[in-house]
């Protein structure tokens, strides 16, 4: 008897089982059940050469819907039948979900909610980071010198290449636009205005703020939130360490000063970049391009960009982290607390660039 | 039954005793570290076989070569009889689906639920089931590992440790394999859990007709289930045997590990328990387990 795939006859109301009931060699047997027209009586399992538990459940499901009756088979066949039909239990494969105009409701609902707890949660973390910054003024010894250095390098002296890059690039393209508009008025010499005042005023300060919370915002979100996954944060609970202290504060003030002294590189490879376009294409020569940008410049802009640095810089630290610490469950979340430390920074981070703005502009920096 | 051309799709029915797996000289080595040297190994059709050994020798890593996760630098493994080394996934495809295995954290899909973490496989390999039937499927398979039948709607992180193995296990068995690879399946078990977990694994295979590979550190696990125990040390297999053959060996790492205080109290363990159930083999009398041990 050489081995075939599974079949079934029917006769007499009953069904003739042949072959291989195995999920390998089923084919198109369950769909061929599904639509047999009369209700078999028996089932004669005598010719059948092997059964899995597919198989066997196939089997199951012909006596429980139809009441079929066994016959023939081995003992092994019938055990198998008798085991995978005691513990046949209602099903269920997804959880219970609700019609779809409540659906959308409660996540409208839950989408407001979780806004609402975000911000406070992040307003409550503002508060516990500033307990920490006390709890080590008062015990110096628990400050992280090393582990903040280590983060210095590794927001600040890493980005150095990526962020100069880009500034550079944005330079040149400040210069060109501009030349090419400003030379419809024949006022080309205005370019450098342009260029000087708005990546010291702006573009320095905020995209270097873009590509750090891109770069390490994203990274404390990913390391805090594994170290979460992996019950490392509650070992350091238990052992008495603080993760404030040791994983949060660290990281803040390390981008604290890491940001403004980015900013400022970021400002002057720009005005690098600038002032090239300018030299090749609009004769300029470097000489007068400084020259100029001393006399059109106000330190004002300076300051007011270096100064926004540092808040950007916090902002970019404690989303990353607060997200990081709202880690729960399972690898996918990492995934999109991630996401959403950057998306967060970045949104603050022009906020607060908007109300910086009026600011200035209000005290007179204009 | 005989073999003939369409051997391929339909396997041939192999007696009992022979070698499903069959490990001739692997060597595999990590930069400067070496792991296996000339390792031998055979895993015959219908047993248990038990693989104990010092934490850092290898277990792991010789269940990994044996199922194709790492590549050896030397030696041959055949499963089925069929080599698997250093051929490509889908060459081996036909191998991979008669066999399950249960990683040690079950590595469950975390985005899916149970049921669907069973149903992975099988759609994988039969896309043309239908839903229902893969719901029915996954259903029972759930249930027979002893989980609750609502578990199989809850995703991986709302389990428990023990639930997870179990989980793992239902779909380690979702495609009705003839082989199971089960690393350290009871670490992290409460004991009764464990012992349950055993007379599950115990009552599958002797309903199933299954071969066991079972990477384990639990003694009490040994002496309930394992038909044969391998061990590792020196970078290869040193002993094969039941554990009385093994106690009767002079190598000093068997002494210390089956006669070392934990040795013994598991020996005395087994010993009440074949005293208390005269046949512990059978299916039929599993005390307090559940799914398809009732």
């Amino acid at each position: 008897m050489s081995p075939h795939p599974a079949d079934f006859s029917e006769q007499d109301r009953t069904l003739r089982l042949t072959g291989q009931w195995t999920l390998a060699q089923l084919g198109t047997v369950p769909n061929r059940l599904e639509a047999l027209d009369s209700s078999p009586e028996r089932v004669d399992l005598s010719d059948v050469q092997r059964i899995d538990t597919v198989g066997a459940w196939l089997v199951h499901r012909l006596q429980r819907d139809h009441g079929a009756a066994l016959e023939g088979g081995d003992e092994k066949a019938r055990e198998l039948i008798e085991k995978v039909g005691g513990v046949d239990k209602p099903f269920q494969s997804q959880p219970d979900q609700p019609p779809s105009f409540q659906r959308v409701l409660a996540q409208v609902g839950a989408a407001t909610i979780s806004a609402g707890r975000t911000l406070l949660g992040l307003l409550e973390f503002f508060g516990a980071t500033m307990v920490a910054v006390w709890e080590v003024i008062l015990a110096p010894r628990r400050f992280r010198g090393n582990a903040v250095i280590r983060q210095i390098e590794v927001v600040g002296i890493d980005a150095l290449g990526i962020i100069g890059l880009m500034s550079f690039l944005i330079g040149i393209v400040i210069a060109q636009q501009g030349a090419v508009q400003l030379r419809q008025f024949g006022a080309e010499v205005f370019t450098v205005n342009l260029i000087g005042r708005l990546t010291m005023r702006e573009l320095g300060v905020l995209m270097t703020a873009i590509m750090v919370a891109g770069r390490s915002g994203s990274a404390f979100a990913a390391q805090i939130g594994s170290m979460r996954l992996a019950e490392e944060v509650d070992a350091m609970r238990t052992i008495g360490l603080s993760p404030m202290q040791a994983l949060v504060l660290p990281r803040v003030i390390a981008t604290l000063i890491a940001m403004p002294l980015l900013t400022f590189y970021a400002m002057l490879v720009a005005l690098v970049g600038g002032g090239l376009l300018c030299w090749l294409q609009l004769g300029i020569p470097p000489v007068t391009f400084v020259a100029r940008i001393r006399e059109v410049v106000p330190m004002t802009d300076l300051w007011g960009g270096l100064l926004k640095a540092p808040v950007f810089g916090m902002i970019i630290a404690m989303a990353g982290c607060f997200q990081g610490m709202q880690v729960e469950g399972n690898a996918e979340e990492v995934g999109l607390r991630t996401t959403a430390a950057v998306v967060q920074s970045i949104f603050l981070v022009i906020v607060l660039d908007a109300f910086f703005a009026i600011f200035y502009t209000a005290i007179g920096w204009i | 039954m005989t073999t003939h051309a369409t051997a391929r799709k339909q396997p041939p029915e192999p007696e009992a005793g022979t070698a499903v797996i069959c490990v001739r000289g692997l060597t595999n080595s990590f930069g400067h570290q070496v792991v296996h040297k000339d390792l031998d190994l055979d895993v015959r059709r219908g047993e248990i076989l038990g693989v104990v050994g010092g934490s850092g020798t290898g277990k792991s890593v010789l269940m990994r070569s044996i199922i194709g996760l790492q590549q050896p630098d030397a030696g041959e493994i055949s499963v089925f009889g069929e080599q698997t080394r250093d051929r490509g996934e889908s060459e081996t495809k036909d191998v991979r689906r008669r066999w399950g295995v249960l990683f040690q954290n079950g590595a469950l899909f975390s985005t899916l639920t149970v049921a669907e973490n069973v149903q992975v496989p099988i759609h994988e390999y039969y896309p043309a089931i239908d839903q229902r039937l893969l719901d029915e499927i996954a259903s029972y398979k759930i249930v027979a590992t002893g989980l609750p039948a609502e578990s199989s709607s809850k995703y991986p992180s709302e389990l428990s440790g023990g639930m997870r193995k179990r989980a793992g296990l239902a779909r380690a068995l979702a495609l009705d394999p003839e082989l199971l690879f089960l690393d350290e399946p009871t670490a992290g078990l409460d004991p009764i859990g464990a012992a349950a977990f055993d007379d599950l694994i115990r009552a599958l295979k002797d309903l199933l007709g299954l071969t066991v590979f079972l990477i384990t550190h639990d003694l009490d696990t040994l002496y309930a289930i394992c038909d044969r125990v391998a061990v590792l040390a020196d970078k290869k297999v040193v002993a094969v045997g039941t554990i009385p053959e093994l106690l009767a060996l002079d190598h000093p790492w068997i002494q210390e590990y089956f006669n070392g205080p934990r040795g013994r109290a598991a020996e005395t363990s087994a010993e009440r328990e074949a005293a208390r159930k005269p046949a512990p083999a059978s299916a039929d009398d599993g005390g307090d387990n559940r799914g398809m041990t009732d």
